[in-house]
């Protein structure tokens, strides 16, 4: 069965991850936290592997951005 | 020293067609005596069609030009008799390595598991491939190789097709039941229909350097992603026959083609790859762009397109000479059906359908390695770059590392003629696959499947305990009487003796391979078509069921 995207909160500490998130862009040049953004989705469209619920996220995280 | 296939010409012969006073209608008339034309042209004079061919021109292929021939080829050619040679002149790998900036991030086998006769690639140029191939063809008395013949009109008819043919001695009509269109990327016969190749063209350059050198290179594919020696583009190299070497450079869009094909240009971009020390003569240097793209329909009427005047993608997978020979495999078995009576005109609309599939799959592969080895945008490049950085250290991103899906047969899912599985079976080899390889044994001698199907329908029954029961070796011989016959073969395990009707050949399994390939068991039958691809299976042998499967796939049902 595919996996449908789970958007209700699923993250123990939220603050703790958000915290991280920022963290690990600490003293990045634009450039360089592009790179490191871009390996992070990697990472985590692995981790996830479904091809259902990532053409979701991306669906999702694409809503409501209007082409330039 | 070999022959310099290059430097070959062949005079131009005046056919007595010429002189004829009405048309001579052929059968078949290819047009273009390229590696497609070429294999096309002897795989019908093979099974028995007698076949012109007409080439504008009267040299084989300047220049090295395809250099891949995959696996899949090389087994169609040896179903032609014209592999081994091939093979033997050719430079064969598995292995891909891939780099990024200064570092290796991983390497590929094409070809993991042993039990083939063929290896995933040779690396030949393309002179040769023709060279080969042309002495195959001028060998068959039923071939009539036309060099000098350049097609300038074609007239559709209800029952054939004619063409204007214009030569040194004047011109003249030919007329032919069907016409197959090998003439290349910019095929003259698809202009004069008024058909047109439609899809993407990229906006990038590519300079190939084949050089003569000495080196140590291993014989493996060597990609490079924004190595130091050629900053922000990729490199690859691939070894040649001869001690020549193909370089392949990117150089964007914005380069000048005629600038950058001039010695003192790239004698630089080499240097910085080799060393400052080395020494290397130039073999063939040319800059090229590409598209991918393909015909709506590779059928219009009674002319059949196929290879690069059909379909076109870009170097990096290997995908276009490939898949051309794969086109001409696919077609002649049908073309022979239908002349012969044997089969209605509609199974050469299979054709297209079953190569049109092909090619998407072809175009999908190439437009994805190319997207990644030029990519579009920033955030594509800043993907591209995570991806590659990645690899290194994490299995999965090489998974994601594009650098040409190199070509492998299409598995013809899906097409009308398959018929389509009753019972339960494992692995790769479903209807519409192209048969796997494995090693087999007939009497003494060591031999492979691949060399014991093709060229007819064969039916392949899996026997266990080496026993035959006598009804179905009966029934087995009877499908050889058929108008469309079925050649039988018996598969036994090692050491088993069987008693066969002559007619039925028996191969042993010597390591399992064949019935580990095809999921068999005892009583298991597969059905295959003359090109070697899956027809039809089942867990037992029915007659019948073998009967009715041939004529499916022959428009017979």
């Amino acid at each position: 069965m595919a996996m449908t995207l789970n958007i209700e909160p699923n993250i123990a500490a939220p603050d703790d991850f958000y915290e991280a998130l920022i963290e690990t862009h600490r003293d990045l040049s634009a450039e360089q936290s592009h790179l490191v953004n871009a390996k992070l989705i990697l990472l985590l469209a692995n981790h996830i592997g479904d091809l259902t619920a990532l053409r979701q996220a991306m669906a999702r995280a694409r809503a409501g951005v209007a082409t330039a | 020293m070999g022959k310099d296939y290059q430097k070959l010409e062949f005079a131009f012969g005046k056919s007595s067609d010429q002189s004829a006073r009405v048309p001579v209608r052929h059968p078949v008339v290819v047009v273009g005596a390229g590696p497609v034309g070429l294999t096309m042209a002897i795989d019908l004079a093979q099974q028995g069609v007698p076949v012109v061919v007409l080439d504008d021109d009267n040299k084989l292929s300047i220049g090295s030009r395809a250099i891949c021939f995959a696996k899949r080829t090389l087994e169609i050619w040896d179903r032609l008799g014209a592999g081994q040679r091939m093979v033997d002149k050719g430079v064969s790998w598995n292995v891909g390595k891939v780099y990024f900036q200064d570092e290796l991030v991983y390497s590929f086998n094409l070809l993991p598991d042993s039990g083939h006769r063929r290896p995933a690639f040779i690396n030949l140029q393309q002179y040769y491939c023709e060279g080969f191939l042309y002495e195959a063809a001028v060998a068959l008395p039923n071939l009539d190789l036309r060099w000098k013949n350049e097609v300038t009109a074609v007239e559709q008819h209800a029952d054939h097709v004619q063409l204007t043919v214009e030569t040194p001695a004047g011109d003249h009509r030919l007329q032919a039941q069907y016409i197959v269109a090998c003439d290349g990327a910019r095929s003259p016969l698809r202009k004069m229909l008024g058909q047109e190749s439609k899809g993407r063209v990229f906006r990038d350059r590519f300079l190939i350097a084949d050089v003569k050198m000495k080196a140590d290179f291993p014989a493996e594919r060597c990609f490079w992603f924004d190595p130091p020696f050629h900053r922000n583009q990729s490199v690859l190299l691939h070894m040649q026959p001869d001690n020549v070497w193909r370089i392949d450079f990117q150089l964007g869009w914005d380069a000048d083609p005629e600038e950058e094909k001039k010695p003192e240009k790239v004698i630089p971009r080499i240097k910085a790859l080799l060393g400052e020390d080395a020494e290397f003569d130039f073999e063939w240097i040319s800059v090229y762009t590409f598209a991918c793209l393909r015909m709506d329909k590779f059928r219009h009427g009674r002319v059949i397109f196929a290879g690069d005047s059909a379909h076109g993608v870009s170097p990096f997978g290997a995908r276009g000479a490939n898949s051309g020979v794969q086109d001409a495999d696919n077609l002649a078995w049908k073309l022979k059906l239908v002349l012969a009576g044997k089969a209605p005109d509609e199974l050469l609309d299979s054709y297209a359908t079953e190569r049109e599939y092909a090619a998407d799959e072809n175009l999908l592969n190439s437009t994805r390695a190319t997207d990644f080895i030029t990519p579009k945008s920033e955030v594509s490049r800043t993907f591209r770059d995570a991806t590659l950085k990645l690899a290194k250290d994490h299995p999965f991103a090489r998974r994601l590392v594009n650098s040409g899906r190199l070509s492998v047969p299409a598995t013809l899912v899906g097409s009308a003629l398959n018929t389509p599985d009753r019972d339960p079976f494992a692995g790769s080899m479903v209807p519409g696959a192209p048969a796997a390889d494995a090693p087999v044994r007939v009497g003494n001698n060591a031999d492979w499947f691949l060399s014991r199907i093709g060229g007819e329908f064969g039916g392949v029954y899996f026997s266990d305990n080496g026993r035959l029961p006598a009804a179905i070796a009966s029934a087995l011989g009877a499908l050889a009487q058929g108008a469309i016959p079925i050649r039988t073969l018996v598969v036994v395990p090692p050491g088993a003796k069987v008693d066969t009707p002559p007619a039925i050949a028996v191969v042993e399994d010597t390591q399992g391979m064949l019935a580990q390939r095809f999921d068999a068991r005892d009583g298991t039958y597969y059905l295959f078509r003359p090109d070697q691809h899956v027809c039809a299976r089942w867990r037992e042998f029915n007659p019948d069921w073998a009967r009715a499967a041939v004529a499916r796939a022959t428009c017979n049902a």
